[in-house]
């Protein structure tokens, strides 16, 4: 490793690192970038289509070529920026996207076949034989593109999500951003200052510009250890703030801990939410360059990163320390890169500057109105070629740093689709007029970018957002700054007949941009969609303004005319992982567990998603080895003795309110209103447009009280629907509601002992036939005091009961009932066994409800009341609605040991099978046991003429087809003889 | 975005449930001759404006408000929100 | 100019001096046969299929920026026939098969690669509906196939199977579906359409129509104004607005879909994989990236951009089904305005004002449908019949019953 002078590097503290295999030395503070660079590596990656040999080309966020991936297994991090990859002792990083060594990868025999690869080349060619592009070219297309590759394994580090709130966000912690954290900080407004780097200053440490007379990180430390001293500001490094949304609110990213070794327990990154009244956008400039003759080879770089890796990191752009470093440039820029250059000792060859009247600022050799038309080095820069007054002279040169001008990150305050606005003075595009609000950009975002300018625009930017927050802010003391403003001369690209590249990772070249103009692919979009430009993990960030002002050129139209393509988030790559923020795996989403979940557990039960709810599915036994029998067993259970299911899922809602049973009456296809009091009526809900919505029960347990039940899917939706019928259709009745769904736990009571059974809990109430009927309802206590409700309501046919307590004696009252019914068999069952019973009775569920379907079709027609109004009733009756025939039937297969399956078409018996001859589906299906049999339900056309009729039912997608009996949807006891006992 | 509720302040648009044109509050009168007709219109129809619209926001994850939001659609900016049960007359208009 | 390998090789040692225009830049006439506005997938796919199916050649495609510049421009390209409704499945079928010929039709790669779909169901009443929807497919004679979970897992063995909120329970699969080149498919209609005598029009903005007795006989445009014996529209995110330029308001909201695209990565993904207990699709491009979505952001929208909650709501989805992906980074996210329907179906129908015929209301799906929606389309406009695939596409279908709602939540555009 060679070290120049100086630097904010911490000589102290060695780090010891690998690429490729080989190790190395570095020190706390350097970048992988930087790290290589000391240690004489220039080549450390391969461009994405020619598979041309590339170095290190910025110092910062914006590189296109220094990818490498770090990390090994299942931490492995493909694509990552060198430059912007902190080092930490331990790092492991490798080169990507090459076969065989990166010094010898056999893919850049696509360089020597780069006239066929030309912009577009792909749409024109490989269209013959047609079944050879999935099977040949595709496969070997896809096999060389990609950059990095994955782990294929799972991340293993932990991620986190977070929310902040700010007076003002500054961002970007450089000269403007620091004065403007400052001045906000010091008039008390709750200031965020976040950098994607982790040092604050910016460019302030890679320039040699003296504040007040030393170092410029002086006066950043300074300035750091006040803002980090005042309790209103909050100090963000390693933070990239990545899109501007909408009302103030910006996306964000928090390194945490990729700069330390891997760890299992700390947090990786953060994903921050930040709302802020008003922002300063301090985001700085990226220095563009200017293509020529072969410029992509390693050891050519901006000029603006070799003054950042020699002055912040003390790391000679060369691989050895007698090479001659060249300069090319079209303003004073690159003239500050060769005397920063010679103040550190590194030797300087000279200046190529486009300008005639080129400046001298040193003891340099300036190459007036010269430019660089050629180079030579296959791995790394040894020669160049300078064009001067019509000659030609090859020179010796190790690093070429390139100075084009700089270009204001706009990127953040373009999110909103406002469109940047180009200045001929400063020959760059300037933040759009119509940002986003409250957004303030600073310093050289806002083409501000010479020191002294950017400090002090930093301080009266934050004066100005916060003087719209009602704050004034005074001023603060600025440094005094020595510098000069630089001066340049518009020159976008060297003419040649070469290859001359314009975005470095894609390999397009300015020929291929005068390609796309001569085939008419001229608007920006066309030339970016047909070349590829900016489309690379940099987008364009170094490319895209020079080539539209080549396009420019060619058309002869000016660059504002030209336009921009439009700035999309996120500034910079985020990985995936943190913005799904950890909730992945099991914590995708949280888990809705019922009151008698723990105790389900205890019996074993085995649990199904339902929603985001988790239902015990079944209650295997000792000895019950398949699913079906344990099942079966429950389903006989209800039938012949009493069974208990945990039915909380459903939704309830509780109606109140003098004018309770008139909504309900509106929200219901059926009537309510005239429901007595202590009874429970079966309703139909319909969406306005006529189709059924949901159903349920309800239920009326004083005059103004009525409770409400849903489906278990539906039960948000119906309560958002009738909030607002209530609020938005029909505010004048007095009507409240609320969801109870969480607030009781409800335990269906069913089977024929089931009336013997809760006999035995309630107090002293009357559960006779004749006192409390099928369809009655009651407030009641149990268990000795126990507030609870009871309906006697049945989705099994039997004599059932649901029964609601508090939630939070749900598990207690299980537990009693269990108990107290052994001697009646009493018997848990789960989801499957309900759902056996409910098709053996032939009621509807959410296969039938699919929002497809409408009362008529269930066969509950007569439902919609022509009496009175309500939500859906007028556009259920009209003609597609009223003229489908397809009725709710039941299905037996002649093979009664034959499933047909639910999804399953129905078809006339012998009839084609197409989507014209269709005649219906199987929605349900399931093994009865009471029966002996599969049973299904089905929607068929005709249904109900069709009784005693044998259909097919076809399932082509398995190779399946049935015949099967049209028979009555109600499997068991259709006169409901059962459930009045 | 950001909602400001008109009793709980700036509100996180997370915490509420969009459903559309504030039109749907004027429900045709089911009584009328084109009662049908004037249901789909209602129904089906929208002026889906390019610029500033009228809709129903519900804070379901707060006090199960329904607000009426004025808002530009081609801005996201947003102009104010009302309380849609203190709005005055609805139904056919 | 056929395209070919041969004229790719021989301009390649020629020094790429032969190629020409893609299309030509015409100054619009002042009268055409047949205009159609927007020059987005479907209304360039229109103008070819007027030209090249139905002989029609007297047309101009009014686009208002640049072509292609319509949602054909910013999707995650996946086509597919995998619906389950009559009015739909047998028109997304043909659609299919145009797919399946189209670079040869067009001498245009357009990369349609039948890299399959994978529709994953997480609970047992999913797989019921992916049964009764793949079984429809096979009825309008598409191919599918019902995967079990150990099948699944042989097939896509980086998917959560094992730490799963919502486990994988089966899959219903489709291997003639995949995905194209959404520019490349805009751009081969363009010069097919172009090569055929279609006038293609950029920076030409429809400002109104001229209506006459209740028949359009023209538009006026940023360029002028310019008679039609038909005028079609096809301009899906701005159809409303459009729309109303004509007196008319349409079963349509305009919402906001975001779509993402990873860095490059070396081939990972094989086809296209939908998650079905959250809102994330994905695929792969050639050129490496992942491509994928999620649910619009659900408020009316013509700004192009949407928020952050679905940023993270889709990435969360990513995450939960191939927790893999963590270590790539988003590498772009975009919004695109969809026409999102009363019923998530689209209309391909004339309209109350004779000689005006409307495309419009694609959700987001309208990408898959490009090519036989320019064909159903040019067929309305050169017979004034409906092509046999798209009987069901009426406008009036809403008022009289009939909807297409695949997804059955009824009016609710946010929802489809």
């Amino acid at each position: 490793m060679t070290r120049l002078i100086g630097g904010l590097i911490d000589r102290t503290a060695p780090l010891s690192f690998s690429f490729n295999g080989k190790t190395y030395q570095g020190f706390k503070g350097d970048t992988l970038a930087s790290a290589l660079l000391a240690n004489g590596v220039q080549l450390v990656g391969r461009s994405f289509k020619y598979h041309r040999p590339r170095g290190i080309f910025t110092s910062g966020s914006e590189e296109p070529n220094a990818l490498v991936t770090l990390h090994s297994g299942a931490r492995t991090e493909p694509n990552t920026r060198a430059t912007v990859t902190e080092l930490f002792d331990g790092l492991e990083a490798s080169s990507q996207n090459h076969i065989g060594p990166l010094e010898r990868d056999l893919l850049a025999i696509n360089d020597r076949l780069a006239p066929l690869f030309a912009a577009g080349f792909y749409y024109k060619t490989f269209m013959w034989p047609r079944a050879f592009w999935e099977k040949l070219y595709e496969p070997a297309i896809r096999k060389a593109a990609g950059l990095g590759a994955l782990s294929t394994l799972p991340d293993p580090d932990t991620y986190d999500k977070g929310f902040l709130h700010c007076d003002l966000l500054v961002i970007g912690g450089g000269a403007a951003g620091l004065t403007a954290a400052l001045t906000a900080g010091r008039a008390g407004a709750s200031v965020i200052l976040a950098d994607e780097d982790f040092r604050f200053g910016g460019r302030l440490l890679a320039e040699s510009d003296l504040l007040d007379d030393s170092w410029p990180s002086e006066w950043v430390d300074r300035t750091c250890a006040e803002l980090a001293s005042l309790p209103n500001v909050r100090l963000m490094p390693r933070t990239t703030v990545f899109g501007t949304y909408d009302h103030g609110i910006f996306g964000a990213v928090e390194r945490v801990s990729d700069h330390l070794p891997p760890s299992d327990e700390a947090v990786r990154q953060t994903l921050w939410r930040i709302t802020a009244k008003r922002s300063v956008l301090a985001a700085g400039a990226i220095e563009r360059h200017i293509p020529f003759q072969d410029n992509d080879r390693p050891g050519i770089m901006l000029a603006g990163a070799m003054r950042t890796y020699v002055n912040r990191w003390a790391s000679a752009p060369t691989r050895n320390a007698d090479d001659q470093v060249a300069i090319f440039t079209n303003g004073d820029g690159g003239h500050r890169t060769a005397l920063d250059l010679l103040g550190k000792g590194v030797p300087v060859l000279g200046v190529i500057d486009t300008r005639p009247d080129a400046p001298v600022f040193g003891k340099y050799k300036v190459f007036a109105g010269a430019t660089v038309t050629g180079t030579k080095g296959r791995l790394g820069l040894q020669a160049i070629q300078i064009r001067q007054n019509g000659q030609s002279t090859w020179l010796e040169a190790g690093a070429l740093g390139v100075a084009g001008g700089w270009n204001p990150n706009v990127h953040l305050a373009s999110h909103h689709r406002g469109r940047p606005v180009w200045d001929e003075d400063r020959l760059a595009f300037l933040p759009p007029k119509d940002g986003p609000k409250g957004m303030f950009p600073a310093g050289a975002a806002a083409g501000n970018g010479a020191t002294s300018v950017a400090l002090a625009d930093g301080m009266r930017t934050a004066q100005q957002a916060l003087a719209e927050l009602g704050t004034t802010a005074g001023n603060i003391p600025l440094p005094r700054v020595t510098d000069t403003p630089d001066t340049q001369a518009a020159y976008w690209h060297v003419p040649t007949t070469k290859r001359a590249w314009v975005d470095f990772q894609n390999d397009v070249t300015v020929k291929d941009i005068a390609l796309a103009h001569k085939e008419n692919m001229r608007p920006v979009e066309h030339l970016k969609r047909w070349t590829t430009l900016g489309m690379a993990t940099d987008q364009g960030k170094t490319a895209n303004i020079s080539a539209l002002a080549v396009m420019a050129e060619l058309t002869g139209a000016t660059i504002p005319e030209t336009g921009t393509t439009i700035f999309r988030p996120p500034y910079t790559g985020v990985s995936l992982s943190v913005l799904g923020g950890g909730n992945t795996g099991r914590h995708f989403r949280p888990y809705r567990l019922t009151p008698t979940h723990a105790w389900a557990k205890v019996q074993g039960a085995a649990f199904t998603e339902v929603g985001p709810w988790m239902r015990a599915q079944y209650f295997p036994r000792d000895g019950e080895t398949h699913w079906r029998q344990t099942v079966d067993r429950e389903v006989l259970s209800v039938r012949k003795d009493v069974g208990l299911c945990d039915v909380t899922t459903l939704g309830k809602i509780d109606v109140q309110g003098p004018d309770a049973a008139e909504f309900l009456n509106r929200v219901y296809a059926n009537t309510m209103a005239t429901l007595k009091v202590g009874m429970v009526r079966y309703g139909l809900m319909l969406r306005e447009d006529g189709h059924l919505f949901d159903d349920g029960t309800c239920a009326r347990l004083a005059d103004d009280h009525f409770v409400v039940t849903t489906t278990t899917a539906n039960a948000g939706a119906v309560y958002r629907h009738m909030e607002f019928a209530h609020q938005c259709l029909w505010p004048d009745l007095d009507v409240q509601m609320i969801s109870t769904t969480d607030a009781w736990a409800q335990i269906a009571v069913a089977g024929p002992k089931s009336r013997q059974l809760l006999q035995r809990i309630v107090d002293g109430f009357d559960l006779s036939n004749e006192a409390f009927p099928f369809m009655a309802c009651a407030a009641l206590t149990v268990c000795g005091g126990l507030r609870a409700r009871l309906f006697r309501i049945s989705f099994s046919g039997e004599l059932a009961y649901e029964i609601a307590v508090p939630a939070r004696y749900g598990h207690a009252l299980m537990e009693r009932l269990m108990t107290l019914g052994k001697d009646l068999g009493v018997t848990p069952y789960g989801s499957e066994a309900l759902a056996v019973l409910r098709i053996e009775k032939g009621h509807a569920a959410g296969a039938e409800l699919n929002g497809q379907t409408t009362a008529q079709m269930l066969g509950l027609g007569k439902m919609v009341s022509a009496k009175k109004d309500s939500i859906g009733a007028v556009m259920s009756r009209r003609e597609g609605l009223a003229q489908d025939g397809r009725r709710l039937v039941g299905l037996l297969p002649l093979e009664p040991q034959s499933q047909i399956p639910a999804g399953s078409h129905l078809f006339t018996q012998g009839a084609a099978q197409t989507m014209q001859s269709d005649q219906g589906w199987v929605t349900s299906s399931c093994y009865s046991p009471h029966l002996g049999s599969y049973i299904a339900l089905g929607y068929l056309e005709n249904g109900h003429d069709r009784i005693g009729e044998v259909i097919t039912a076809a399932n082509p997608l398995e190779g399946q087809s049935f015949a099967a009996k049209v028979v009555s949807a109600h499997f068991i006891d259709p006169e409901g003889g059962r459930l009045r006992d | 975005m950001l909602i400001p509720h008109p009793l709980l302040g700036l509100r996180d648009s997370q915490e509420f449930t969009y459903l559309g044109d504030a039109s749907l509050m004027n429900r045709p009168d089911p009584a009328g001759p084109s009662a049908e007709a004037e249901f789909c219109d209602y129904v089906f129809l929208r002026d889906n404006p390019a610029g500033v619209h009228r809709e129903l926001w519900f804070h379901e994850q707060g006090d199960r408000s329904w607000l009426v939001v004025t808002r530009n659609t081609l801005t996201h900016e947003i102009l104010g929100a009302e309380l849609a049960r203190n709005l005055p007359a609805r139904g056919a208009e | 100019m056929k395209f070919s390998g041969i004229k790719v090789l021989k301009e390649a040692l020629t020094g790429h001096k032969g190629w020409k225009p893609l299309w030509r830049t015409p100054d619009p006439k002042p009268a055409y046969d047949i205009i159609i506005v927007g020059g987005g997938g479907h209304g360039l796919a229109t103008a070819y299929h007027l030209a090249a199916t139905f002989g029609i050649t007297n047309i101009a495609v009014l686009e208002k920026g640049w072509l292609g510049s319509g949602n054909i421009g910013r999707n995650t390209t996946i086509i597919r026939s995998n619906y389950l409704l009559p009015g739909n499945q047998p028109f997304y079928e043909f659609s299919m098969k145009l797919w399946e010929s189209q670079e040869q039709d067009l001498n245009f790669n357009s990369m349609v690669s039948q890299r399959s779909i994978i529709n994953l169901a997480h609970s047992d009443a999913q797989r019921d509906a992916y049964r009764r929807r793949g079984n429809a497919m096979h009825l309008s004679g598409a191919d599918a196939e019902l995967l079990s979970r150990e099948q699944l897992r042989e097939m896509v063995p980086f998917l959560n199977f094992d730490n799963a909120r919502f486990p994988i329970k089966a899959g219903l699969l489709q291997r003639r579906a995949g995905t194209a080149r959404h520019d490349g498919v805009a751009w081969g209609y363009a010069r097919a359409a172009d090569m055929r005598g279609v006038d293609l029009i950029q920076n030409c903005e429809v400002t109104g129509f001229d209506i006459t007795d209740g028949r359009v006989t023209g538009v006026q445009t940023t360029r002028g104004a310019i008679k039609a014996g038909k005028v079609g529209v096809a301009v899906a995110g701005s159809s409303s607005r459009v729309m109303a330029m004509a007196g008319m308001r349409l079963p349509i909201e305009s919402h906001v879909l975001q779509a993402f695209v990873s860095e490059g990565l070396k081939p990972l993904i094989p086809g296209v994989i939908t998650f079905g207990a959250g809102h994330f699709y994905v695929s792969q491009s050639d050129k490496g990236g992942l491509v994928f979505g999620g649910d619009i952001d659900g408020y009316n929208s013509y700004a192009q951009r949407g928020n952050l909650p679905v940023v993270e709501d889709v990435a969360e989805g990513g995450m939960a089904l191939m927790p893999m992906i963590g270590r790539a980074r988003l590498l772009r996210s975009w919004g695109g305005i969809m026409d999102m329907s009363m019923d998530g179906s689209p209309i391909i129908d004339r309209t109350p004002l004779d000689g005006l015929y409307l495309n419009a209301g694609w959700c987001y799906g309208g990408f898959k449908a490009t090519p036989a929606s320019g064909y159903c389309f040019a067929h309305l406009l050169a017979t004034d019949t409906p092509h046999e695939t798209a009987t069901a596409y009426r406008l009036d279908r809403f008022h009289r019953g009939y909807v297409i709602d695949e997804k059955g939540v009824g009016a609710q555009p946010n929802l489809h």
